[in-house]
C-alpha cells in the first residue's frame, strides 16, 4: 500500500524522463505540495473534532480495558494494552508522524494476530501442553483430589438442611432410620434429639442455627460445595458432602495431597506420587503417573522427541521425499497446463474465448476440500465414476495403491490447482507488450524461440515468486491429503500409522493427535522445523529469481 | 485528498478501537462469571443447536424455581471437546455442556469435569447409560439419549428377521438383489460398524471389570475369538459380502434403491430411507460367531465443568431438570435418539423403530472411553481392511495388531 502511495505521489511530479529535482519548477510545485498537505493535516475544526471523538472512544475501551485488566490482576496484558493507548494517543494528537498514522492500525494487528499467534506457538513447542497437561499445578490437584470422591458404595442418602450460625456452616442430616446428627467440617457428626422435624421427618431447624434456604445455599455454593463434615473421629469412616444442598452422601478419598511435602499419597495402596518437576505430573517410584499433569516447560524434549522415537523416525525419510516430490510435482504440473492453457486462451483469433475462460476457472471456485472428497468418491474402485464409465468397470486401485494413490493425488491436485496457473499466466502475458513480439519476429526469430527465450523469462520475473509461494502452500497441503487418502495405503505390517501419500503435515498431525489425546506441544516442533525447510527453499528460490529480475 | 485522508484517519481509529476492544475482551469475559451473589448466579451452558430450544423451556423453569439464571451458548457439537478442554483451564469455559460419553476420558485426563452425583436416581437411567458416562466407578454426566446401531431390513424384500449371520445372507442372497446384505467398510474399514460381529466370536476390544468399566489393562481384542473374527473377515471379503469399496454413503444409497434388503446402520439414516419408500423394520444384529453381536453404544449427556463456580446449581439443574421425563422426552422428540431416563424411553416404545434400535441398546456395550481407545483405532480399522481384501494371512495381521495396539498403550 505504501508502494502504491509513493508512486502515485511521485508520478505527477516527476515525469518518465525527467530527473527528479532538475527542473527548478518541479522543486517549487514539490514544496507548495509539501505546505498543502501539512495544512490540511493540522487544520480544520471539523477534522479535529471527528480527531477528539475517534480517540475518546479508543480510549473509553481502553481504560475500561485496563480497569477489568486491573481487577484481574492479568498484568502482562494491562501493560501492552496501557503501551498501546499511550502510543495511539501520542501518533494521532501529534501534528506530524503522518506516515504511523496511516500504518498504526496495521501494525497494531500484525502485532495481535500475526506475531504474537507466531510467537505462542514457538513458545507452545518448548512446552508439554496437551492432553493431560494443560493446566496449572494448582488446577491438577484440586481435579485429582475432586476426582478421588468416591460415593461409599451402597451408602444411604442423608436428608440435608444447610444451617449457619456465626458465619460458619454445619450440616443437619437425617439418616434413613430417623436419626438427626448434626456437624461441620471441623466437628464430627454428632446426634442432636431437640431439632425441628417436618412431617416427612426430615430435620429441617435446630435451635442457634438459621437454616439456609435454597437462595442462601446458592450463593454460597463454593463454600458449600467444599464442606465435608466427617463421620467420626476416624477419617477412614468417611465423609459427608453434599452435590446439590438438599441431600448429603458418604464419602471417601483414596488421594491425599500433602502440601509441605509436594506429594500425592493413595491411601488404599500408600503409593506415594511425587513431583518429579520435569514431567509436570506426580509420579509413582515405579513410574505410574496420576493424571491430570500440569503445563511446565521442557525445554528440546519436544524436538529430541521429533527426531528419537522410532515411530516418527523411521517413516520421516521417506514421507520428507515424498512431500518434497509431492509439491515440486504439482506446482511443476499445475503451471504447466495453466501456462499451456493460457497461451492457447491468449490467441485473439479463438473465439468463445471468455466462456472457456469461465469454464476453466470453475475448479479454482470450489472449495478443495469439498472438491478432494467428491474425487475420493469418484476414484472409488467398484462404484466410482471414473473406473465405471471411463475405464468400462475395470477395478483399478486408484487411491488403495500405493503408486496409483500417489499419482491420484497429483492429478486431482492439478485439477485444482491449473485454474489458479492459468489466471495468473493469462495476466503475466496479457502484460508483455506486443510490440517485444513483433519485434523478435522481424528480427527472424521463430515462433518457439520468441516463446522460450523472450516471453518465458520476462513471464517468469513476475510469476516465479507466485511459484515460491504455490510450493509452500502444497508443501504444507493438508486439506487434500486428509480428504483423499487420509495418508492411504498403509502397510499394516510396519506397525506405524503413517501411510504412503502422507506428508509432512499429515503426518504431524498422526503422530501428534492420537485418537482423541492432544499433543500440541509436539505438533509445535514440528511445525517450527517445517517453517524451517520452507523457510530454506523459499530462500534459495528467491536468491535465484533474482537473476530473472535483471531482464527488467 | 482531504476527505481522503479523513476517511483512513477515521478507518485507522476504528481499527484502533476494534483491537483494543480485542484486547479487552481477551481479558475482560471472565469477570462475569466471578460475582457469586445470588442474584447474578448464572449458570453458563453449552448446547448444540438442536437442543437448545429444549433447553430453554427446561432452563426458563429451574430460573423461576431457584433464582438461578441459565444462559445457554450455542456450540457446533463436533468442535465442543476442544474447546472445553482449553476453556476450561482458562475459567472461561461454561458450568455445564453436552458432550458425547466418548470423551469422557479426554475430559478426566485433562481434570476439565467433575463427578455429578445422581443419588438415587441412578435407577431411574438404562444401565448402560449410566456405565457409558462413568469413568473408573464415579459418574460425570447426566445422560439423556442413547444411540446403536441395528440391522435395517426392508420389509419388502425380506418379511422375517434372520436369526444367524448365515439365515442373513441366505435370505438376502433368496431376495436376488445386488448384495445379499450391507455395511459400510470403506477403505481403511470401519471397526465401529463391523464391531458387533467382531464381539460374536467373543472379542471385544477390551475386558471389563466387575462394575461394567473397561479395564486397559486387559486388551481381549487379541484372543482367539479375535483370530477366528480375523478369519471370518477374510472368508467374507474373498465371498464379496464384504468390501471395502462400500462406504457408508454408498451403502445408504443402495439400501434406499432397493439393491439390499438388509444394512446395518443407525437411527440417523432411518428417515432417508422411509423417505425413499422403504418400509423399514428394525432388528437384532444377527450373530456371526456364536455368541451376542453387541454393537457400541454412544451415550450423550450433560457434564460440569471441574472450574464451576456453580456446582451445585449445575447439579440440581441437571439432576433435576434434565432428567426430568419430561425433558427427556422433549430430547428424543428433537434428536430421534432413544432416551437414556427408561420411563422417557417406555413411552417413546410406541414407535417401533425406536423400540427396536433400544432393544438392541439394552443388549449392548458402551463404547470404551477410556484414553487408551484413541491408540486402538488407528492400528485397527487398516488392518481390518487388509484381512477383508486379502493383503495377508488374516491371523498374523490380526497378532501384528494386537502387538501393535499393546506397544501404544503400554
Amino acid at each position: 500500500m505504501t508502494t502504491t502511495g509513493t508512486e502515485q505521489g511521485e508520478a505527477p511530479v516527476t515525469p518518465r524522463g525527467d530527473g527528479p529535482g532538475e527542473s527548478p519548477v518541479v522543486q517549487t510545485s514539490r514544496s507548495k505540495r509539501a505546505a498543502r498537505v501539512a495544512e490540511a493535516a493540522s487544520v480544520g475544526v471539523k477534522t479535529l473534532l471527528v480527531k477528539i471523538a475517534l480517540l475518546s472512544i479508543v480510549d473509553a475501551i481502553g481504560v475500561y480495558a485496563l480497569m477489568v485488566l486491573f481487577l484481574k490482576q492479568d498484568w502482562v496484558v494491562f501493560g501492552a494494552v496501557l503501551v498501546v493507548t499511550a502510543v495511539v494517543n501520542w501518533i494521532y494528537f501529534s501534528r506530524y508522524k503522518l506516515p504511523a498514522k496511516y500504518l498504526a492500525p496495521g501494525l497494531i494487528f500484525l502485532l495481535i494476530f500475526q506475531i504474537f499467534v507466531v510467537g505462542y506457538s514457538g513458545y507452545i513447542a518448548f512446552t508439554n501442553y496437551g492432553t493431560g497437561h494443560n493446566s496449572t499445578k494448582q488446577d491438577a490437584i484440586t481435579s485429582l483430589i475432586v476426582s478421588s470422591q468416591q460415593r461409599v458404595p451402597d451408602s444411604p442418602t442423608f436428608d440435608l438442611t444447610v444451617l449457619e450460625k456465626l458465619g460458619t456452616f454445619s450440616f443437619l442430616v437425617t439418616d434413613p432410620d430417623g436419626t438427626v446428627s448434626v456437624g461441620s467440617t471441623d466437628v464430627p457428626l454428632t446426634p442432636v434429639t431437640n431439632a425441628e422435624v417436618d412431617d416427612a421427618g426430615k430435620a429441617v431447624g435446630l435451635s442457634g442455627y438459621t437454616p439456609l434456604k435454597f437462595n442462601d445455599i446458592v450463593s454460597n455454593q463454593e463454600a458449600i460445595a467444599a464442606i465435608s463434615v466427617p463421620l467420626s473421629d476416624d477419617p477412614n469412616d468417611g465423609t459427608l458432602r453434599t452435590p446439590d444442598g438438599s441431600s448429603a452422601y458418604l464419602y471417601l478419598s483414596d488421594l491425599v495431597y500433602d502440601e509441605a511435602a509436594g506429594t500425592m499419597t493413595n491411601t488404599t495402596t500408600s503409593t506415594v506420587y511425587v513431583d518429579n518437576g520435569k514431567t509436570g505430573s506426580f509420579v509413582a517410584a515405579d513410574g505410574t503417573e496420576l493424571l491430570p499433569g500440569w503445563k511446565v516447560e521442557v525445554g528440546l524434549a519436544n524436538f529430541a522427541k521429533a527426531f528419537g522415537s522410532e515411530s516418527i523416525r523411521g517413516p520421516l525419510i521417506s514421507v520428507t521425499i515424498w512431500t518434497f516430490a509431492f509439491a515440486l510435482l504439482s506446482v511443476l504440473t499445475t503451471f504447466g497446463l495453466g501456462l499451456f492453457l493460457a497461451i492457447v486462451f491468449n490467441n485473439m483469433k479463438m473465439r468463445g474465448r471468455n466462456f472457456y475462460r469461465v469454464v476453466l476457472i470453475l475448479p479454482y471456485a470450489f472449495p478443495a476440500f469439498l472438491s478432494a472428497l467428491v474425487w475420493a468418491g469418484m476414484l472409488n474402485p467398484q462404484f466410482g465414476f471414473v473406473n465405471q464409465v471411463l475405464f468400462g468397470g475395470a477395478e483399478i486401485p486408484w487411491l488403495t495403491n500405493e503408486w496409483l494413490a500417489k499419482f491420484s493425488i497429483i492429478f486431482v491436485n492439478l485439477w485444482l490447482g491449473f485454474p489458479y496457473m492459468f489466471l495468473v499466466c493469462t495476466g503475466a502475458l496479457q502484460s508483455i507488450p506486443e510490440e517485444i513480439q513483433e519485434a523478435a519476429t522481424v528480427d527472424g526469430a521463430r515462433p518457439g524461440q520468441v516463446f522460450r527465450l523472450i516471453k518465458l523469462p520476462l513471464l517468469l520475473v513476475s510469476v516465479a515468486p507466485l511459484l515460491i509461494s504455490s510450493f509452500a502452500f502444497n508443501f504444507n497441503n493438508f486439506n487434500l491429503i486428509y480428504m483423499l487418502t487420509n495418508g492411504g495405503p498403509r502397510d499394516v505390517t510396519a506397525g506405524v500409522n503413517v501411510g504412503a501419500t502422507d506428508i509432512l503435515i499429515s503426518m504431524v498431525y498422526k503422530v501428534a493427535f492420537v485418537g482423541a489425546s492432544r499433543d500440541y506441544g509436539l505438533a509445535s516442533a514440528f511445525s517450527i522445523i517445517i517453517f524451517l525447510l520452507v523457510a530454506l527453499v523459499s530462500i534459495i528460490s528467491f536468491k535465484q529469481t533474482k537473476a530473472l529480475e535483471e531482464l527488467n | 485528498m482531504m476527505v481522503n485522508k479523513k476517511g483512513l484517519l477515521a478507518a485507522g481509529a476504528v481499527a484502533v478501537a476494534a483491537s483494543l476492544a480485542l484486547a479487552g475482551c481477551a481479558g475482560g469475559s471472565t469477570s462475569g462469571s466471578s460475582k457469586s451473589d445470588a442474584a447474578s448466579s448464572t449458570l453458563t451452558v453449552w448446547v448444540d443447536a438442536d437442543r437448545a430450544a429444549v433447553l430453554k423451556d427446561a432452563a426458563a423453569a429451574f430460573t423461576k424455581e431457584s433464582g438461578v439464571k441459565v444462559k445457554l451458548v450455542q456450540k457446533d457439537f463436533g468442535k465442543i471437546q476442544e474447546a472445553f478442554i482449553a476453556q476450561v483451564p482458562t475459567g472461561k469455559g461454561p458450568d455445564i455442556t453436552i458432550a458425547a460419553h466418548d470423551w469422557l476420558g479426554n475430559f478426566v485426563s485433562n481434570g476439565v469435569v467433575q463427578p455429578v452425583e445422581l443419588g438415587d436416581t441412578v435407577g431411574d437411567y438404562q444401565k448402560v447409560a449410566v456405565t457409558a458416562m462413568s469413568v473408573e466407578g464415579k459418574t460425570y454426566g447426566v445422560p439423556y439419549s442413547i444411540e446403536n446401531i441395528a440391522l435395517l431390513r426392508n420389509t419388502a424384500l425380506a418379511p422375517t428377521a434372520p436369526a444367524t449371520y448365515d439365515d442373513m445372507i441366505a435370505a438376502g442372497t433368496a431376495a436376488g438383489t445386488e448384495f445379499p446384505f450391507l455395511v459400510q467398510v470403506g477403505p481403511e474399514s470401519d471397526p465401529y460398524h463391523l464391531y458387533p460381529f467382531q464381539t460374536s466370536f467373543g472379542a471385544p476390544v477390551f475386558g471389563t471389570n466387575a462394575d461394567g468399566s473397561y479395564n486397559p489393562d486387559d486388551l481381549s481384542i487379541g484372543n482367539a475369538g479375535g483370530e477366528a473374527y480375523a478369519a471370518w473377515l477374510a472368508k467374507e471379503g474373498a465371498a464379496g459380502h464384504l468390501s471395502v469399496n462400500v462406504t457408508g454413503d454408498i451403502a445408504k444409497e443402495k439400501f434406499n434403491s432397493g439393491a439390499s434388503p438388509f444394512l446395518i446402520t443407525g437411527p440417523w439414516n432411518v428417515p432417508d430411507a422411509q423417505k425413499a419408500g422403504i418400509d423399514v423394520a428394525v432388528d437384532p444384529i444377527p450373530s456371526a460367531g456364536g455368541s451376542p453381536a453387541q454393537p457400541f453404544v454412544g451415550v450423550q449427556g450433560f457434564v460440569v465443568s471441574a472450574k464451576s463456580k456453580n456446582a451445585l446449581a449445575a447439579n440440581e439443574f441437571l439432576v433435576n431438570y434434565i432428567g426430568s421425563e419430561k425433558v427427556q422426552t422433549e430430547l428424543y422428540k428433537v434428536g430421534g435418539r432413544a432416551p437414556a431416563l427408561t420411563s422417557a424411553f417406555e413411552a417413546a416404545s410406541s414407535d417401533p423403530i425406536t423400540a427396536g434400535f433400544g432393544a438392541v441398546a439394552a443388549e449392548a456395550v458402551p463404547m470404551p472411553s477410556i484414553p487408551q481407545m484413541g491408540k486402538v483405532w488407528q492400528f485397527w480399522g487398516v488392518t481390518e481392511a487388509a484381512i477383508i481384501t486379502g493383503a495377508g494371512d488374516p491371523t498374523q495381521l490380526w497378532q501384528k495388531m494386537t502387538a501393535d495396539i499393546q506397544a501404544a498403550i503400554k
